[in-house]
């Protein structure tokens, strides 16, 4: 029997290894050092502040794995070898493969700032982190977090739950603004601040500072030489690869693992999928390396059939994605661009209390509908990927948007508004 | 696995926050006020009571009121979920324990030894605390007050100051502070103040039953009861039209409603037990068990339950109903042949029409019926005047309210919040959910749509579901929300935090859509995969 090893058991090993089960009867091993059940990694920040469990974020019971005949073995992978199709483990121990998958997702990163090994210093990733996290806690009277991304404002939020007073050192000008266009960005740096946040745009972190115990006491701002005391210090500054065990091994890396549109490595019989993985050419617009929930999903998905026979590229369809930044919720389908393409023109709209908008993307000379960023207002998933598929120009879109709503009954209702708005901008632009 | 992340290892606290000045005048005024009513139990006989009773409950109101401002007051808008898997009273700690045994212990002696609060014996007058609410009882109806009424205030006022509690902690959210405002209005107006004034309107010559409109059986088990439906047919027209109206509740209101709105219209709309659970018991819904095996026991339970009344309301029916079709057209035999029809064509259609949806459920559907048909055949051959099978009517009906009405709905379903979580017996025991479960389940247009690929299976609606619908295994599937257990509160709606799930009432068409691959991944992989 064929004997499908996968490293990793975040989401995307985990949905190859059940699309191999409902398609075949081979041998499944999940291999993974972080835990031994598979638990929703975006979730951890829930437990940290209280909502949660840890075994609430397990999506399946622990008789799951045993009943669909999905071996769990605890271990770290510590080198490839693909000419004997072995892997070996920290403790010396090896497993022997006819399949491989790296499904071995992200690490924070660190970019070589002084004191970045202190106790204290942590990403915010892994189980462990949270732990660590959770060790650290008791004492701290401030946190300074390095990095405005998506971890970066999560952890900010978790430490606040805890009334744990945060400092937000975010490299850009205002928030996320590598992805979010000006309004949206601007909208979440004033909720930040609702939220007793201290944010820092366009600050950098210079050194962190260590006690006489090694322990992080205070972080120096680059720009100022400001000292911040601190005894915790979060470096969100983004994720990257979690591919060093395979530096050594035939397997050709880059910042990823390399793979084709197959999700096939250069070595025969190994396929990388989900953070790891690295397109030799991205797919449309997206990135090469897509550090995503949904696309690690859905490239497990896809992989399981190939691995099963039916040989199947890896076509992911319209873009879309969501997160939560404090008290509100984004969602976007379709591109956005947060620098409009040359192409791409943009509608937005932002309710008086400023906690709720949508900007809307176009194309300037046919007015096809390419995307919609919506925050604080729910859309229907299901209905953009129709319009887009469609390829509806912004007219349709704007006078539709009642069908695409998807917030709660009885929810104050705003397409009137946003309709009046665009026939408004329409007359100021003629 | 080791567990450490649920335990606190540190010196300091790693609930969110320490209570506030404004929580802890709250708590004083409102421990006053329940202190006002412990002093009264120990028969401590206060000069004026009805001063001393406003004072209580105003206190108790107020306190709780103070509280939740201290609470939620001062944050932004949003979920308010913060510590509360670090709290000791809403995760089974010592406060969890503690207030699970006080209720507990309450309910016991409320059901079964009304006396120690003061119950009057034989014609006697009312002692302890009973009689601290004889003023405004005497106010509202005109009678001194009796256990019932005491624990009728209490009730309504948990759910109109927690009401509260629950408005402002989801001030963000229309959908659940319309609801709530809802159940409010009907414990305070339909369950306690309108059976009130209808006892004002009895004399010597004319008397309406007790009667809570909106209380459907079968939860209102006694509504068939011999004493009450001729309490019913002796208060003429009126009491007829509302004896019609009972009968018209289950099987026309309930079904029209329950198939345009799916049966939260009544268990997290309008009940009263359901408006207790969302209040009140708000603080423990993230108890109830998720397990497949607790899904197992559920139906097995709650359908026996279910089966149980129907054979005991029949039985106490037939036990009073004549023999002799020249005094009236509804005989013993008539009504047992009615009730055997009536359930064989409900049967049948319900095979008839969702056969493919049922699958193995049919069988235990059938179980039911068989179980129920073989008592009605058992009732013809063996009852005699006053029994049910070889038992008293009166006897087996004391059963079912003292094992379900007491036991399970009170003692258990309530007093073990703090434990078990506040939906115990929504889940477990209630026969009115077991049937409009079964309504929403196979003709409604309610379901919990899931929106596309969306879900990151973060847990925050399973975890949240006082049901304990596992939501999110339906959600990471794309698969949308069709459970007879889902009482729609929309709570999994509310805490979700990608927007991922939506109460709806919509088509029959796509209302229930498995998926094995979701929406944004290759569309032609998407429909080799998913089409069966």
């Amino acid at each position: 029997m064929e004997h499908i090893v996968i490293i990793g058991n975040g989401i995307s090993g985990v949905t190859t290894a059940r699309h191999i089960r409902k398609l075949s009867d081979k041998k499944i091993t999940i291999v993974s050092a972080e835990t031994d059940y598979f638990f929703s990694r975006t979730a951890l920040m829930y437990v940290y502040m209280g909502h949660m469990k840890f075994e609430h974020t397990q999506p399946y019971e622990n008789w799951f794995w045993k009943k669909n005949r999905i071996n769990l073995k605890n271990g770290y992978v510590t080198a490839v070898d693909t000419d004997n199709k072995e892997l070996k483990f920290a403790d010396n121990s090896t497993m022997s493969y006819d399949k491989l998958v790296i499904a071995t997702g992200s690490k924070p990163n660190k970019f070589g700032w002084p004191g970045q090994d202190l106790d204290g210093v942590m990403g915010m990733y892994h189980r462990q982190d949270l732990e660590n996290l959770e060790k650290c806690t008791p004492g701290t009277k401030r946190a300074v977090i390095v990095g405005g991304g998506l971890i970066g404002i999560e952890l900010a939020e978790m430490l606040s739950s805890r009334n744990i007073p945060v400092t937000f050192l975010v490299r850009e000008s205002s928030f996320w603004n590598g992805v979010l266009p000006a309004g949206e960005s601007d909208m979440i740096n004033r909720h930040i601040r609702e939220h007793h946040i201290d944010l820092r745009l366009s600050t950098n972190l210079k050194e962190i500072q260590a006690d006489e115990n090694g322990r992080a006491k205070a972080v120096v701002i680059e720009e100022t030489g400001e000292v911040i005391e601190c005894q915790i210090v979060g470096l969100t500054a983004g994720v990257s690869p979690n591919i060093d065990f395979l530096k050594d091994s035939k397997i050709e890396i880059n910042r990823g693992v390399l793979v084709n549109r197959h999700l096939e490595t250069n070595i025969h019989d190994v396929y990388a999928i989900g953070d790891c993985a690295q397109q030799h050419e991205a797919i449309g617009l997206r990135r090469p390396i897509e550090a995503v929930w949904y696309t690690g999903r859905m490239m497990g998905e896809t992989l399981a059939q190939t691995i099963c026979g039916n040989k199947t590229e890896y076509k992911p369809g319209h873009w879309f994605n969501s997160a939560k930044f404090l008290d509100i919720e984004y969602q976007t389908y379709g591109w956005v661009f947060s620098k409009p393409m040359e192409y791409e023109k943009q509608f937005y709209w932002e309710h008086e209390d400023g906690k709720k908008c949508i900007r809307i993307s176009y194309h300037k000379d046919t007015k096809e509908f390419l995307g919609i960023n919506n925050f604080g207002i729910r859309m229907r998933h299901e209905i953009f990927d129709k319009w887009l598929t469609e390829k509806r120009d912004i007219d349709y879109v704007i006078n539709h948007l009642k069908e695409a709503n998807f917030d709660p009954e009885f929810f104050k209702q705003h397409e009137a508004e946003i309709l009046q708005h665009y026939n408004s901008q329409l007359v100021t632009n003629a | 696995m080791k567990n450490n992340l649920e335990q606190s290892m540190s010196l300091a606290n790693p609930a969110p926050a320490n209570l506030s000045l404004m929580q802890k005048i709250g708590t004083l005024i409102g421990m006053t006020g329940l202190g006002i009513i412990l002093l009264a139990a120990f028969n401590v006989d206060f000069p004026n009571k009805g001063l001393w009773l406003a004072i209580s409950l105003l206190s108790i109101t107020a306190g709780v009121i103070m509280f939740s401002y201290g609470l939620y007051g001062n944050t932004v808008e949003g979920i308010k979920n913060n510590g509360v898997w670090s709290k000791s009273i809403s995760s089974r700690g010592l406060l969890g324990w503690l207030a699970g045994i006080s209720l507990t212990g309450f309910y016991i002696v409320l059901y079964f030894y009304p006396e120690y609060i003061g119950l009057a014996k034989d014609g006697g007058s009312n002692t302890g605390i009973i009689a601290l609410f004889d003023p405004l009882s005497r106010i509202l109806s005109g009678n001194p007050a009796s256990q019932w009424f005491v624990y009728g205030t209490l009730y309504t006022i948990a759910i109109l100051t927690f009401g509260i509690k629950f408005i402002w902690k989801y001030r963000h959210n229309r959908y659940h502070q319309i609801r709530t405002i809802s159940v409010m209005f009907f414990q305070t107006a339909f369950a306690f103040l309108i059976p009130e004034f209808m006892a004002r309107l009895n004399s010597d010559t004319f008397k309406l039953p007790y009667y809570d409109l909106k209380n459907v059986w079968p939860l209102n088990h006694y509504l068939f009861e011999g004493y009450n439906v001729k309490s019913f047919i002796n208060a003429g027209n009126i009491g007829l039209a509302l004896l019609i109206f009972g009968i018209l509740s289950i099987f026309v209101i309930t079904p029209i409603l329950t198939y345009k709105f799916g049966k939260r219209w009544y268990c997290s709309w309008v009940c009263g037990c359901g408006g207790l659970a969302e209040t009140a018991g708000d603080s423990f819904r993230q108890l109830s068990d998720k397990s497949i095996f607790a899904w197992k026991v559920e139906r097995w339970v709650i359908h026996s339950v279910l089966v149980f009344i129907v054979v005991a309301t029949t039985g106490i029916v037939h036990s009073y109903l004549g023999n002799d079709t020249s005094k009236y057209w509804l005989t013993k035999d008539t009504f047992l042949i009615g009730v055997a029809v009536f359930l064989a064509t409900l049967f049948g259609a319900i095979w008839y029409f969702k056969r493919h949806e049922l699958k193995k459920d049919a069988r235990y559907g059938a179980i039911g019926y068989l179980v129920i048909i073989l008592a009605l055949i058992a009732l013809h051959y063996t009852s005699g005047e006053q029994n049910i099978f070889i038992w008293k009517a009166s006897k087996v009906k004391s059963a079912y309210g003292f094992l379900i009405g007491s036991i399970f709905s009170g003692v258990v379903g309530t007093g073990f919040y703090p434990i078990l979580g506040n939906r115990v017996w929504c889940r477990m025991g209630c026969p009115m959910a077991a049937i409009l479960g079964m309504q929403q389940r196979l003709f409604s247009k309610f379901r919990i749509t899931t929106n596309g690929g969306q879900c990151i299976s973060c847990g925050n609606c399973s975890t949240y579901c006082e049901m304990g619908i596992d939501v999110r295994s339906y959600a990471q599937k794309g698969e949308n929300i069709v459970r007879s257990s889902c009482v729609g509160c929309g709570v999994c709606s509310a805490v979700c935090p990608r927007g991922v799930l939506k109460l709806e009432n919509g088509a029959q068409e796509g209302r229930i859509n498995p998926n094995e691959i979701l929406l944004g991944n290759d569309v032609n992989l998407m429909d080799l995969v998913n089409k069966k």
